[in-house]
């Protein structure tokens, strides 16, 4: 779930009719110090983290004046909120309140309905509330095409005790955040505290959206750039892995960093995951071995070996980790040799400096494991590769002791191709570009690309050289599946003639700010 | 027997002319399925290797002798139009197949299948197998695959994951331990049969012996199977790993949703309402087979 930061769910709720504190956004002291200048002085401080009790973490603070106000953003700033930093600060009004309330519309798995729950009492934890609370609490299952009518709004405040002119303000505004939550498409939408001012207004002090991450394309207007609930603000790395994913509907890549900052010998490992079953499994299994995780990542859905490849790339440029893991359900519908073919052609450019042990069980598991680990012997460090009949546990298990007892290799320059071509033979493929130096291919005695080629689009000319045998355009609308057999068998068993340039925009500069080839 | 789909099963697939619904159709019938029409709107008169093409689902009852079936397999941003055409001409049950499906269509559907009476899937599913007899969506990959993977017996398996449905028949079988049919019921949190709909009918399913389940953390399907076992709904013995201990502390769970659900959604509450209502939770997966023989034999 992509989730709106609390400065654009409230302009989402004003622009529906619930008001809002005034507020605006800053970046510094100084924008902070004049925005509460602005405001008339008084006003509340608060960073927009992602995390639950702000204002027991000090990244809620409450000043009388504009110099405070510059302090305390200040303060903020230099906060980490749940390991990640703080680059924004809401400066808003301070409100006098009479009355403080909640309302939230949650999606139920049960009724398979969004569900509108309300409680007279506001502030601290729902769930805080509803224990100690009961009665005070209320909930109305919604019919997704007809919405809220406003009658019933009225009488879900009555049970909680709610009357009067604050019943029908109240009231009003759940029509609204209904309406809120349906046009966004939101799975979650509370409003906590939901409060009535001194001078008898409702208004919205605090809220919390979180949209459907599947209908998020239908909302452009909101400026999501990374679709997925990540717990924190994207890290630069999990925006160059979303640019990867979005248009590339061949799949599913998921990444989310879970830790930033660690080293060589803590234990912690590159995860590469393939369907959401089998990678839970396989990082309790490392849980369970001593490990912890510096990523999530999953490959599946059929991914073409292009995208398995990037995602190790990306894995791979997380310099620290003690290991590289991958494991799936174990028994995959989907052809595993292309994930295979993925991982050796990012291994050997980076060079990979530390054990790997990765599980590719299911179709054409055995294929897989001669291609991931036949292939990458020329690393000087253990890759080793399982099927189906290996549990995950015995696989991390051998990460374990690989990871005891392997010495790291000296550190080795990258092995991508840069160097001149001296006779191309250049094709695009939907994300990339294939080039073959025919000089290398006359002197290739396998031709192991034609026959390995899964698509079957390549053959040899009268001269003996590999050759597309679809045109230009049908290789680059999608008959190459890009499963780089062209590059990594013939790597392996041809003269290294064959190329695949697969670009991972903003890779090159984030690996060089943090100081990787 | 067998639940969902088996040897007679009339199927329709929606989306038939297309990349992935022309191949998983291929496959479906491969394994013995009766795949007796496609559907693609404005495609009607085509053929897709043997099986006629109509432009509406109306249209493709009209021309078989019924359909029990559909199987859609279009573009996440139609999958509701789809299955809302599939609802309304009544067809028993339709599987959607179909990843990033929003989920405010997905409630919609569920809405329209509730109104006409009729089940679907998914969406996110892999599908349904029932071993030996058809498949509906694509477990197994292929047939071949399939028919090596997968041995008829008397366990029924549902699963909240795609791989691990494989995976929990795959190391069944292996153990000797066959199986009537494989529930994938999808990924998301909303969804059309979910694994408490599906014991039920392994419940009533005469060959079903034995449940296997495949939980996973969120939501509350396992805590209403426990409540069916409490109730005396579901007398057969369940056997059930629960996925996703390691990944409590990092997963966020909507405050006001865990209220709703009576603070469901823990592994560790899952665990426990399972044991407590007679279930057999085994800790590690891997021990999950020998637990279904024990099952079977006592």
């Amino acid at each position: 779930m992509a989730r709106l930061s609390e400065f654009t769910g409230k302009r989402v709720l004003s622009d529906a009719g619930i008001a809002v504190p005034r507020g605006t956004l800053a970046t510094s002291p100084a924008e902070a110090a004049t925005a509460a200048e602005s405001l008339g002085g008084a006003v509340v401080v608060k960073a927009q983290a992602w995390t639950t009790s702000r204002a027991a973490q000090g990244l809620i603070r409450f000043v009388e004046s504009a110099a405070p106000a510059g302090e305390a953003a200040a303060a903020i700033l230099a906060t980490n909120a749940g390991g990640f930093p703080v680059n924004e600060i809401l400066v808003e009004e301070r409100v006098a309140i009479a009355s403080e309330r909640y309302a939230g519309i949650i999606l139920d798995d049960r009724r398979r309905c969004p569900v509108l729950l309300i409680s007279a009492r506001g502030g601290s934890g729902i769930e805080e509330i509803a224990r100690e609370h009961p009665e005070a609490v209320a909930e109305l299952p919604l019919d997704v095409v007809e919405g809220l009518p406003l009658h019933a709004a009225r009488e879900l405040w009555r049970r909680v005790g709610v009357h009067g002119e604050e019943q029908r303000k109240l009231a009003e505004s759940m029509v609204r955040l209904v309406a809120v939550a349906r046009r966004l498409e939101a799975r979650s939408a509370e409003i906590n505290p939901l409060v009535l001012t001194a001078d008898g207004r409702v208004m919205a002090l605090d809220c919390r959206i979180t949209l459907d991450d599947a209908a998020v394309f239908r909302h452009p207007d909101l400026g999501i750039d990374v679709a997925r609930e990540l717990g924190h603000p994207p890290t630069p790395l999990e925006r160059i892995a979303w640019d990867v994913e979005k248009d590339d509907y061949r799949g599913t890549f998921y990444f989310l960093q879970m830790c930033e900052r660690f080293g060589r010998g803590q234990r912690v490992v590159a995860f590469h995951g393939a369907g959401g079953g089998g990678s839970m499994m396989g990082m309790d299994a490392l849980q369970r071995h001593g490990f912890s995780v510096a990523n999530f990542c999953d490959t599946s859905g059929n991914p073409p070996a292009s995208k398995v490849y990037r995602a190790a790339r990306i894995l791979l440029s997380q310099p620290g980790v003690d290991g590289y893991f991958g494991t799936g359900s174990g028994v995959a519908s989907q052809e595993q040799f292309h994930s295979a073919r993925g991982l050796v052609k990012a291994f050997l450019e980076e060079p990979l400096a530390v054990p790997a042990v990765v599980r590719l069980g299911g179709n054409g598991e055995e294929k897989a494991i001669e291609i991931l680990t036949g292939y990458t012997k020329s690393l000087g460090v253990p890759v080793e590769c399982y099927g189906k009949d290996t549990p995950v546990d015995v696989c991390a298990q051998r990460l374990e002791e690989l990871v005891g007892s392997s010495t790291p290799p000296p550190p080795q320059a990258p092995r991508r191709r840069d160097k001149p071509v001296e006779r191309p033979y250049t094709f695009k493929t939907p994300t990339g570009e294939v080039t073959y130096d025919h000089a290398v291919c006359t002197r290739c005695e396998s031709k192991a690309c034609v026959a390995a080629c899964v698509p079957q689009i390549l053959k040899l000319d009268d001269g003996g050289l590999p050759v597309l045998n679809v045109t230009l355009e049908e290789a680059a609308r999608g008959r190459c599946t890009e499963c780089l057999a062209c590059e990594v068998d013939c790597r392996a068993l041809g003269a290294g003639g064959g190329h695949v340039r697969l670009p991972v925009p903003g890779l090159d500069e984030y690996r060089a700010s943090r100081g990787m080839q | 027997m067998a639940i969902l789909v088996n040897e007679s099963t009339r199927v329709l697939v929606q989306g038939i002319t297309g990349r992935e619904g022309r191949a998983r159709a291929k496959l479906m019938r491969e394994y013995g399925t009766k795949v007796v029409a496609g559907c693609t709107p404005g495609r009607g008169g085509e053929s897709v290797d043997g099986t006629p093409v109509y432009d509406t689902v109306v249209e493709a009852l009209e021309a078989t002798d019924g359909i029990d079936a559909s199987v859609i397999f279009v573009p996440a941003p139609l999958v509701k139009d789809a299955a809302l055409e599939s609802i309304a001409a009544g067809i028993p049950l339709t599987v959607l197949v179909g990843d990033r499906v929003p989920v405010w269509d997905v409630m919609e559907i569920a809405r329209a299948a509730e109104r006409r009476g009729v089940d679907f899937l998914g969406p996110n599913t892999l599908g349904v197998l029932s071993v030996g007899k058809g498949v509906l969506g694509m477990i197994g990959g292929r047939a071949e695959s399939a028919r090596s993977w997968f041995t008829p017996g008397g366990v029924g398996v549902a699963s909240r994951s795609g791989g691990m449905t494989s995976s929990t028949g795959y190391y069944l079988c292996r153990a000797g331990v066959g199986l009537t049919t494989l529930v994938h019921v999808g990924g998301d949190g909303i969804i059309g049969l979910p694994l408490p709909a599906v014991v039920r009918l392994f419940e009533s399913d005469a060959e079903t012996k034995c449940v296997a389940l495949f939980g996973e953390i969120g939501g509350s399907q396992e805590e209403r199977v426990a409540e069916m076992m409490e109730s005396g709904e579901v007398t057969k013995p369940v056997v059930a790993f629960i996925g996703g201990r390691a990944a409590t502390k990092g997963v966020r769970f909507s405050h006001a949703g865990a209220i709703v659900e009576g603070g469901r959604g823990t592994h560790a509450g899952k665990v426990a309402a399972l044991r407590e209502a007679g279930a057999t939770v085994v800790d590690a997966f891997d021990a999950l087979p020998a637990a279904v023989a024990k099952a079977l034999e006592g």
